[in-house]
Parts: C-alpha cells; sequence; structure tokens
C-alpha cells in the first residue's frame, strides 16, 4: 500500500502549496494535482467507478476555477492584513478541532478491515437479486435508488441556481 | 489568446483539426459506458459527464455560435428535465406493476449480457441525459456571461 | 496512518477557509475538504486484498471491497461539480457588484 501513502502525501504538498501560493492560477493547478493524486488513489483502493468520475470531474473544476480567476486582471493574491488576535483564534480553534478528530479516529475500524454488515448482504445478494454484474451500479440504483433520487434532485437544485443567479433577462439595468 | 474571455471566436486551427478528430470517440466512448454500467465500470453519472464534456471541449474550441448550432441551452434544459423525468417515471412504474416505489419490475434477464439487470440500463439512460446536459447547461451559463471590466 | 493523512488534508483545506482573505481560495478551501472526505470514504471501505466490486465471468466468489461507500462517494463527486459552478456563479456575481474578491472590503462596503 505504500502506493496510496506517497499518493496522500503528494496530495498534502499540493493542498499546501495551493493555499500558500501567491499567484491564483498557480494554486488553481496544484489543486489540479490534488484532484489527480486522489484519481489514482481511488484506483489502487480498487474503486474504479469513483476514479472515472473524479478524473473528468476533475477536468471540468479546473475549468470553472480558471474561469473564475480569469474574471480578475491581475491574478496574484490579496495582501493579508494582519488582524489582531485572528490568527491566534483560528489556531486554538484548529488545534481543537484536531485533539477531538484524531479521538475519533481511535475508535474507527483499523485499515482493511471494514465493518461490512450490510455490504455482505449486498455483495452475496447483488447478482442474484437485480443482475447487474456492476455491484456499485446495484447499490446505486436499486437497493438505494432513494439516495440517487435525491442526488438529481440535489443536483438539478444547483444547476438551477447558478442559471439564475448568472440570469441576464429580466435584469433592471444600473 | 485567452478563449475564457473571447468565447465567441474560438482557439486556432491546431486546435480546431484535433478536436474535430476527438469529440466524436469521447462521445462514442460515453455512450458505452453509459450503455455498459451495469456490466464495468461506469455507469451515468461518469459517461454523462464524459458526455457533457465533449461538448465543452467543442465550444472551447470552436467557440459558442459553432457549439449552440449543434446543442442551445434551453435545449440542454430540456433535455435534463427528460432525464429527471425518465428516472422518476421509472420508480412510478414499480408501483404502476403492482409494487412499491423502485421496483425492479423488468426481467432479470441472463447475468453477464447487456440485456439484463431489468430496468437499470434504462435508470443509467437516464441518469446520463441529465446529467451530461445539466453540466454542459451550467458550463455555458458561466461561459457566455460577461463581466464588465471598468470600475 | 492512512485516516490520519487524509484528516490533514481536511485541516489543511479548513485552515484555507479560515485565514484567506481572496474569496477563490476560500472556494479552494472548501475543493480541499471535499476531496478529503471523499478519500477518507474510500479508505473506510478498503479491505486487505480486496479486489473492486465488479463480479466477471468465473469469479464468483471473490474478495470482494465495500460497495457501499463507493456508491455514495459516486454521488458525492458529481454533486461537487454543481455546487462548486453555483459558488463560482455567486463569486462572479459578487465580483461584477464590488470590483473585488476580497472579503474585508465586501464586509466593509457592505456596512
Amino acid at each position: 500500500m505504500w502506493q496510496v501513502y506517497a499518493l496522500a502525501i503528494l496530495m498534502i504538498v499540493g493542498s499546501l502549496v495551493a493555499v500558500h501560493t501567491r499567484y491564483l492560477l498557480s494554486a488553481v493547478i496544484s489543486l489540479a494535482v490534488v484532484g489527480l493524486a486522489l484519481c489514482v488513489a481511488f484506483l489502487y483502493l480498487q474503486a474504479p467507478d469513483c476514479a472515472i468520475t473524479q478524473i473528468v470531474v476533475e477536468v471540468l473544476a479546473l475549468i470553472i476555477l480558471i474561469r473564475a480567476t480569469g474574471v480578475e486582471r491581475d491574478m496574484s493574491e490579496i495582501k493579508n492584513r494582519k488582524e489582531i488576535f485572528a490568527y491566534e483564534a483560528i489556531g486554538i480553534f484548529i488545534i481543537a478541532f484536531a485533539f477531538f478528530a484524531f479521538r475519533a479516529l481511535s475508535y474507527l475500524p483499523e485499515f482493511g478491515h471494514p465493518v461490512m454488515k450490510v455490504s455482505q448482504e449486498y455483495i452475496r445478494k447483488g447478482l442474484e437479486q437485480t443482475g447487474a454484474a456492476n455491484l456499485v451500479t446495484s447499490v446505486l440504483l436499486d437497493f438505494r435508488a432513494y439516495d440517487t433520487l435525491g442526488e438529481a434532485t440535489v443536483l438539478f437544485t444547483a444547476i438551477l441556481g447558478a442559471i439564475v443567479v448568472l440570469r441576464e433577462v429580466g435584469r433592471k439595468k444600473k | 489568446m485567452n478563449p475564457l474571455k473571447e468565447p465567441q471566436r474560438g482557439m486556432t486551427v491546431i486546435v480546431k483539426t484535433i478536436a474535430k478528430f476527438v469529440v466524436p470517440p469521447i462521445i462514442l466512448f460515453g455512450i458505452y459506458i453509459v450503455l455498459h454500467g451495469h456490466l464495468t465500470p461506469g455507469g451515468g453519472f461518469a459517461g454523462g459527464v464524459i458526455v457533457g464534456s465533449a461538448f465543452i471541449l467543442l465550444t472551447l474550441a470552436f467557440g459558442k455560435e459553432v457549439a449552440f448550432q449543434k446543442l442551445k441551452r434551453s435545449t440542454a434544459s430540456v433535455l435534463e428535465s427528460v432525464g429527471a423525468l425518465i428516472f422518476l417515471s421509472l420508480a412510478l412504474l414499480g408501483i404502476a406493476a403492482g409494487g412499491w416505489f423502485f421496483l425492479n419490475f423488468l426481467p432479470k434477464g441472463h447475468p453477464l449480457r447487456i440485456l439484463s439487470a431489468g430496468f437499470i440500463p434504462l435508470a443509467n439512460i437516464g441518469i446520463g441525459i441529465k446529467v451530461g446536459a445539466g453540466i454542459f447547461a451550467v458550463f455555458l451559463t458561466l461561459i457566455v456571461f460577461r463581466v464588465s471590466a471598468k470600475k | 496512518m492512512l485516516f490520519f493523512l487524509s484528516f490533514v488534508v481536511f485541516l489543511i483545506g479548513l485552515y484555507c477557509v479560515a485565514t484567506r482573505k481572496n474569496l477563490l481560495k476560500i472556494v479552494m478551501g472548501i475543493v480541499i475538504m471535499e476531496y478529503a472526505v471523499n478519500f477518507f470514504l474510500i479508505l473506510l471501505g478498503y479491505r486487505m486484498g480486496g479486489v473492486a466490486p465488479i463480479v466477471t465471468e468465473g469469479v464468483k466468489e471473490a474478495k470482494f471491497v465495500d460497495p457501499l461507500p463507493q456508491a455514495m462517494v459516486l454521488t458525492s463527486i458529481v454533486i461537487s461539480i454543481a455546487t462548486l459552478a453555483f459558488i463560482v456563479a455567486i463569486c462572479i456575481r459578487i465580483y461584477q457588484r464590488y470590483h473585488t474578491f476580497d472579503v474585508t472590503e465586501i464586509r466593509r462596503l457592505k456596512g
């Protein structure tokens, strides 16, 4: 599993660069590095469905973010003004968050040995009950189709919201 | 030349030529991913996004006029609603067939063939139409919108 | 250990959202957090020596990894692209109104 460790470290480095670089375009490209490393990690973790979707979505996210950064003429970072106590407060918050989350991590099952109470049934009966060879599809569209319906609703609402926010027709001219 | 700032003109002749050759195989691959969703990795979500991204490549390479000739934004919105309605009506047909919501009412067929798994391929097609058209519609909205740059 | 690394990625995204002043940097922090959560969910479903949950000819009783988190993450990825487009649309509208991406500037102008 050393490949997944290497990809996780690459993700950490990429996100650090994305946070700290001065130019917005470099930040967007570092973000794409994080997404593509995640895609390869999905392949190593035996999730090819997620890998296919992730790589296409990553490219689209890159295009959308470049569109957003292209709006500004100079693509450099806005100067951070010093605010009293702001960094200290954020540091304390992140440390507290990390403390409780690491406590919670110790209660999780060990890596590589998941608790598969429901999934055992899906794996055992998936093929004969749905007839689909791809068990992810059988979970997505048969056993848990309500989730997919909700997902379709969320997708519809988000796209509707984006179109309405950027609409030209019916807006008053300033 | 930044095509995102000048959406009318499109890119250079090299990009246009390559895009002309590349776009049909991408669309074909997306349709393959959708139709084989119950046998191989992929499915409605992945295939729909692939088909949508092929149209986005067309828009970026040739400018928005050519892409509008292929698929208008209103048509894309209508297609998205049609995909959602296909999925929902499949779910309701389960009740009509004398069962419950999302009953897999079609015959299962022989496993590992393309005509198997009941209504899952049809639902995949609905999801694929919905996701692809939706992604393309939101992309067109983002690209066509012009920001007034003056202070 | 891998859980720990995915959690570090999440914390970096949180740090980015909390400290940056640029609106687009905040959007990038949100995207980093989405990646971290997807990575964590897939890690939870992995099984040592497992294979992808796809039945092929001949292999009927293989040791499959958990298909449930994969299905959920698949929907989550597609939702994330739609919400990203929505957020970017709002950011472009804010830029058109205030001619800046600086969060403190926007707050000051709002009053």
